[in-house]
């Protein structure tokens, strides 16, 4: 599974850590995020994610 | 005003802009400053720049230190245009190949806000450089409050240049928490409330940070108002407790009105709530400004929110104000909303939705009067109050 670049912030997102504060259990591939799941440091939608090389 | 020499050949190089007082909508009822400052070292050093109208004042201040010609290294700190604005009038005095440090998310905004190819040198979190005699550490800061946000510390001297964080919009000839009678604490959570607290998260890991980092802070230098050179506790530790956002004895009954039959909910609310022992602040939408009634509800335990009904709607004020409070993310309130309708009275409805869409403690269905309240009315607004009171925490 791939890390997931914010392109607004930087933020990563790692399939490892999930999101939990956001109801995302750890182990959540990236392409399986809800469609409406938004970037948890500044909102930026998944279209703003970039794969992380 | 003149430069201020903060350590040994460091300045304040930061202009006073004391006639603001609408800062993006935030009510700057005393004016701000913009600060920067200049480091002399073997590297002569700018660090920020100002908002674009006093750059002349800017580099008049710089120019009674050393000409600008023969400053070295730029440091953006943040791409706000308050802090940048004066970045492409400066780099012609400067030179524009000079290299201007930034981090990588300021590389990528700076890019995007002015049209000159500036020599930008993003710079890693941690990264340091040498100026000579001194060394600086950066700190990325991502999104307190923007992605381009850093800090800037001078390790020999324990200085942390802060960009917003720990700022607040004062503007004043005394440059040092010090030097000033009143107390700068309430325009520091003013600053806090309305513009870091969605990210109450992210300051508290900042400051977890700071505090493995071992670093001991000699001085704090923000980017507005004065910087902290005697009480450095007091203002990270208040930001750690405004962070937390516990919840206390408070109500804010925020509200507008067209008859008065809102505005007489709202007093017989905050009478009964005060009789409670609930410090309470009814705060009138066209009387208050949203950024001094979000100050408020920063510490408090509960949001009370009252609109009339105007054409089947919410009141737009109160529209306004949700808006506003919904982007700050205000968390662990409870919530309540009451109003006067005439004939439909979906406006108590509404904020409730806006409320719970907030992730509110919303106790209630609301409390919703038609036309004038009366006798029976005002009671049910005491017992409204009441029922509220006794959810709130007992601590004030």
């Amino acid at each position: 599974m791939s890390k997931y670049e914010c392109t607004v912030c930087g933020y990563v997102y790692n399939p490892e850590d999930g999101d939990p504060d956001n109801g995302i259990e750890p182990g959540t591939a990236f392409e399986n995020l809800p469609e409406d799941w938004v970037c948890p440091v500044c909102g930026a939608t998944k279209d703003q994610f970039e794969k992380v090389a | 005003m003149k430069p201020v020499e903060i350590a040994d050949g460091i300045y304040w190089v930061g202009v006073i802009d004391w006639n603001i007082r609408d800062f993006h909508g935030y009510s700057t009822h005393l004016g701000s400053t913009y600060n920067a400052y200049l480091i002399m070292d073997e590297k002569i050093t700018l660090i920020d720049t100002v908002k674009s109208e006093f750059t002349d004042d800017f580099l008049e201040k710089i120019s009674a230190i050393v000409d600008p010609a023969k400053i070295d290294y730029v440091i953006s700190n943040h791409t706000e245009m308050d802090h940048s604005g004066g970045l492409p009038q400066t780099m012609k005095r400067i030179g524009e190949d000079k290299p201007v440090f930034c981090s990588r998310m300021g590389h990528k905004n700076l890019s995007m806000h002015f049209t000159g190819k500036f020599n930008y040198t993003p710079v890693e979190d941690r990264g340091s450089l040498s100026l000579g005699k001194r060394s600086l550490t950066f700190l990325e800061t991502r999104m307190l409050h923007w992605p381009d946000s850093m800090f800037t510390y001078v390790n020999e001297n324990g200085i942390l240049f802060s960009s917003d964080a720990f700022g607040q919009h004062y503007a004043s000839v005394e440059r040092f928490d010090d030097q000033l009678k009143e107390d700068i604490m309430p325009h520091a959570k003013k600053y806090f409330a309305n513009i870091l607290l969605l990210y109450s998260p992210l300051i508290l890991k900042l400051v977890d940070r700071l505090k493995a980092m071992n670093l001991s802070p000699a001085m704090i230098c923000p980017d507005h108002g004065v910087m902290f050179r005697e009480n450095l506790g007091k203002i990270v530790n208040a930001y750690v407790e405004w962070s937390l956002q516990r919840p206390k004895r408070k109500a804010v009954i925020v509200y507008d009105t067209m008859w008065h039959s809102t505005e007489r909910m709202a007093f017989t609310i905050a009478e009964a709530m005060g009789h409670a022992g609930v410090d309470v602040r009814p705060m009138h939408l066209r009387k208050c400004d949203r950024s001094d009634i979000i100050t408020e509800v920063l510490d408090a335990g509960a949001v009370i929110i009252g609109s009339p009904t105007l054409n089947n709607g919410l009141f737009p004020t109160v529209s306004d104000f949700l808006t506003y409070m919904k982007g700050l993310k205000p968390r662990d309130k409870i919530g309540a909303a009451f109003g006067s309708y005439g004939w439909s009275g979906e406006s108590v409805d509404l904020v409730n939705r806006a409320l719970e869409d907030m992730k509110f403690n919303v106790l209630f269905p609301g409390l919703k009067i038609q036309y004038v309240p009366d006798y029976e009315g005002i009671a049910t607004c005491k017992d409204f109050a009441e029922k509220i009171a006794q959810k709130l925490p007992l601590e004030a």
